[in-house]
């Protein structure tokens, strides 16, 4: 086998290595490229007459359609962040805790949040934060009733509440494996040198996890952005975003024969996540620089 | 190395491929030399007795999206396999229209492709005019009326009910007689509606009984939008999709539901429940039956049909608290069942109006386009 | 690799550090815990304040259909790892080795799973797969793969810059391992912690993967309760709980196989 290549040396890519890639490369055309694919030709198509169009793309992209993307890239970018920082801390103490029961309990449990969503979610907090819901009946005795002051669980921030319970254990999850990647030996050195808590995670502790934070909030971002179940229960429609809207067309009672609409509303998603990829792969340049 | 992890992977996919094959894909069967997919009456397949043999021998029928507590489904679908002896297999239950379109579509061909079909009636429409239903009259073809089924028999109205006001009694001391009463005081967070209007038919009838109830007509459904706008101004509104749950947990103490689904689903669980149809608004809308015109089991299929608009199939949805279709034939000739009858919400005086595929089509653009900005 | 020890031990018998850190450490893990565990006792009081009491959550074994749909989640569950764990190790393994500038197109590819909404994708795979692989369930397995694939990625990928991958590899084959004993016996070891978490992923995603299951009209677990819910708004609650519970209760013991811990591949 030959040595690896040095890296930023050469012109172009081998085509060896590129090789390895093949089962990768051919499974994703299969059952990921070939499906997506589909879904973008049926953007185009005319229901009435199978002949091209762009008028589904056009009513994908005007009115509350519109609204509804920006409604959910905010709700994305807010459940993307708030869990991406929440969901650091949590797994940073349970780590530092050092118990290795607590690190199997969080790590099962965050798995099991992580894709724990739609009605039964949706239930989960109806019973405790619902307007006769188990925690706002405590409050309510303390006489705090939060509906009384414009709190409601079926609103943009009540959604955003809910979709922490999955999005921090999928944080955790993703984010463990970085942080044990942070030496105790740095830690030590760094303390030896004179270093306080602060200075180290800003010079050391940092800039390591910067690039798998960012990769993380990116999962976060597209997990957030495809949410559709646990808001549709929570809110029949009334918040506007473009996975309940895409059900409306390929999976409602109502509208009919307009699916391409939803596919167009589909092939907008995926333009959207790749504006976000392209900004993600700028900051990870970035980030990563210091590591070479 | 690579090359046999590749190989690996290959062969994996090949024998999953293989499996696969082995399980069935099948075409309409002929039985005994009849092709059942093109039969278009019990006459034109022999008579009676030659469809139930055929049906028989295909031994199953597939049917989606029927719940077993919806116009009591459950029941019928029971009393039919003890009949004939016909096993029913029930797929998702919980979906919609369109996933019955969907299903037809991507399942042709295939043993699990839904033989029977209960739709709203704007799928039913668009379904046939795209080619995916068969035509198949009845026996009791002309007990039903002639504005609730299309003409070559492609598709036919099964039950239907009336958009109506359930409430628990225990929280609300004046009961609710009409749209109007909702927007008091006494209703703070707690009115709600089954669902997403852009998505969920009942929801849909929800606005549109508001529209009627608030100066709007068939043609003009803005007024309903406005008055759900004014629920939720006065806090009234609870914008959770309702359902037999919410009521149990004290979330949605009033629900606008249809009326069948308020006895049968929600009644049966909370037997306080009271139901009632507003006086200001009278909306009634009823879904369609259809059978796949390339649908696995077409014998099957049809004498499910012929079940269905028999008496005994009828008066199953009766006690599902659903208006059958051929309801007045049955009170005519005197072989309704009148316990049943009796249980059902008390209806309205005078002709029901119902809208046609233009009007509904058109307010379902409105209603897409504003409910978001109406009630977010 | 030799571990340096002493140090560390040193460090450890330090007290400063402690017990500030630990009081804070305390309070983020009880409100965390809080704020998962309440929703669960609330869901839990109202399940058992039905007519059928505690009942709604004991009796649920015995219900029609359940050991089919769990079955059928179970094996699709095996098959979807398999395939997961099978196509994303190595070939992830490769990319931070041999190909660090195509890694930024990488994971854009293995990120767009997570942005098509399942509802959109099982559309697209009904649409475009033949009928063969429409007749069995296996074909959810083939798509399941794909839907963990990001998070499968982003674990894998979040271990492997833990580690100094090119060292170890370099060291292993100029020691004469090959390419197999290489990821079995040096990598894979040090990977414990992110394989652990790609599965755990993986398997809790298959088991609660509804929209494609119902969509293709099959019923696994996920979809049987949610046809189990139309009887009694107590009961789904129950089920509901009960499902999380047995997630939880299967993935501990995945992780229970795991046995030598994290701990010595800290050490450098």
């Amino acid at each position: 086998m030959t040595a690896p290549a040095p890296s930023g040396g050469r012109a172009g890519l081998r085509v060896g290595p590129l090789a390895g890639l093949l089962p990768f490369a051919l499974y994703t055309a299969v059952f990921l490229f070939v499906p997506t694919i589909a879904i973008a030709i049926g953007a185009f198509v005319d229901p009435a007459t199978g002949g091209f169009t762009l008028g589904n793309l056009g009513i994908a992209f005007s009115g509350i359609y519109a609204q509804g993307f920006l409604t959910s890239i905010e709700l994305s970018i807010l459940s993307a962040v708030v869990p991406g920082v929440l969901g650091l801390v949590i797994a940073y103490a349970v780590q530092r805790s050092g118990s290795s029961g607590l690190r199997r309990v969080v790590s099962t449990a965050s798995g099991t949040f992580a894709n724990f969503g739609g009605v039964p979610l949706a239930f989960l907090f109806i019973a405790t934060l619902g307007s006769t819901g188990l925690v706002v009946g405590w409050l309510k005795a303390i006489g705090l009733d939060p509906y009384e002051h414009g709190f409601s669980l079926y609103t943009f921030s009540g959604i955003a509440i809910v979709y922490l319970y999955f999005q921090i254990p999928l944080m955790v999850l993703v984010i463990t494996p970085a942080l044990e990647g942070l030496r105790p030996a740095w830690r030590e050195a760094a303390d030896n040198l004179g270093a306080s808590a602060w200075q180290y995670w800003r010079m050391v502790g940092g800039p390591v996890l910067l690039p798998s934070f960012l990769g993380s909030l990116l999962l976060l971002f597209g997990g957030a952005f495809s949410a559709y179940a646990t808001t549709q229960a929570l809110t029949s429609g009334s918040l506007a975003i473009t996975p309940i809207q895409i059900g409306s067309f390929l999976n409602g009672n109502v509208l009919s024969g307009q699916e391409n609409v939803g596919k167009a509303l589909g092939l907008g998603m995926i333009i959207v996540i790749s504006v976000v990829m392209v900004i993600y792969a700028l900051l990870q340049r970035r980030a990563s620089t210091w590591l070479r | 190395m690579r090359k046999s992890l590749l190989g690996t992977v290959l062969a994996a996919t090949a024998a999953l491929a293989l499996a696969a094959c082995g399980s069935g894909t099948s075409s309409p069967s002929a039985s005994g030399g009849k092709d059942f997919s093109k039969v278009t009456s019990a006459a034109d397949a022999g008579g009676q007795d030659a469809l139930v043999a055929a049906a028989k021998a295909e031994g199953q029928l597939n049917v989606i999206t029927l719940p077993d507590k919806w116009a009591n489904y459950g029941t019928i679908m029971k009393a039919f396999t003890a009949k004939y002896g016909i096993k029913i297999n029930s797929a998702n239950p919980d979906g919609s229209s369109q996933d019955e379109i969907n299903a037809v579509k991507q399942l042709k061909g295939q043993d699990r492709a839904p033989d029977v079909l209960d739709l709203g009636q704007s799928f039913a429409i668009s379904g046939a005019k795209d080619g995916l239903l068969a035509p198949y009259k009845v026996a009791t073809w002309d007990a039903i009326p002639a504005n609730a089924k299309d003409a070559d028999g492609k598709w036919f109205s099964d039950y239907g009910g009336y958009v109506s006001i359930g409430y628990d009694p225990a929280k609300i001391t004046t009961p609710p007689t009409s749209f109007k009463d909702l927007l008091g005081a006494e209703y703070k967070n707690k009115v709600a509606i089954n669902g997403n209007p852009t998505q969920a038919g009942a929801a849909f009838a929800a606005v549109y009984a508001a529209a009627l109830a608030n100066g709007g007509s068939l043609d003009n459904i803005q007024p309903g939008l406005d008055f759900f706008k004014q629920l939720k101004q006065a806090g009234n509104f609870v914008p959770v999709t309702g359902s037999p749950s919410t009521v149990q947990s004290g979330q949605t103490p009033v629900l606008i539901w249809w009326d069948y689904l308020q006895a049968s689903s929600v009644a049966s669980q909370f037997p306080s429940w009271k139901v009632v149809i507003p006086s200001d608004a009278t909306y009634a809308a009823y879904y369609s039956q259809a059978i796949n015109a390339t649908a696995p089991h077409p014998a099957a299929a049809r004498l499910w049909e012929e079940y269905l608009y028999s008496v005994e199939g009828q008066n199953g949805w009766l006690n599902g608290a659903a208006r059958p279709i051929q309801l007045d034939t049955l009170v005519k000739d005197g072989t309704v069942d009148k316990t049943a009858l009796a249980k059902l919400p008390q209806a309205p005086a005078g002709d029901v109006k119902y809208p046609t595929d233009a009007q509904q089509t058109a307010a379902k653009a409105v209603v897409s386009q504003q409910w978001a900005a109406a009630t977010g | 690799m030799v571990a340096v020890t002493t140090p560390v031990e040193i460090a450890a018998a330090r007290p400063r550090r402690r017990t500030p850190g630990g009081w804070g450490r305390r309070i983020v893990l009880l409100l965390a815990g809080a704020y998962f565990l309440v929703p669960i006792y609330a869901a839990g009081a109202f399940a058992v304040s039905g007519p059928d009491g505690v009942d709604a959550l004991t009796g649920i074994g015995g219900k029609a259909g359940f050991v089919e749909a769990f079955s059928l989640s179970l094996s699709l569950t095996l098959v979807t790892t398999v395939i997961t764990l099978l196509l994303m190790v190595p070939t992830a393994i490769w990319v931070h080795l041999r190909l660090p500038r195509v890694m930024r197109l990488f994971e854009s590819i293995t990120i767009l799973p997570i942005v098509i909404p399942p509802i959109v994708l099982i559309v697209g795979v009904l649409d475009a797969a033949p009928g063969t692989l429409k007749a069995t369930p296996y074909l959810l397995a083939l798509e399941y793969a794909v839907l963990a694939m990001p998070f499968a990625y982003r674990s894998l990928d979040a271990g492997l810059r833990a580690i100094p991958l090119t060292t170890l590899v370099e060291a292993s084959r100029s020691l004469g391992a090959g390419w197999v004993a290489t990821i079995t016996r040096v990598l894979l070891p040090n990977l414990r912690s992110a394989l652990l978490s790609a599965t755990v992923l993986t398997v809790a995603l298959v088991l609660g993967e509804y929209t494609m299951a119902s969509l293709d009209q099959y019923q696994t677990f996920p979809v049987w309760v949610v046809v189990y819910q139309q009887d009694d708004a107590h009961v789904s609650v129950a089920v509901s709980v009960l499902s999380l519970v047995a997630t939880w209760a299967l993935l501990m013991l995945i992780s229970l196989i795991d046995t030598r811990r994290l701990s010595r591949a800290r050490n450098s």
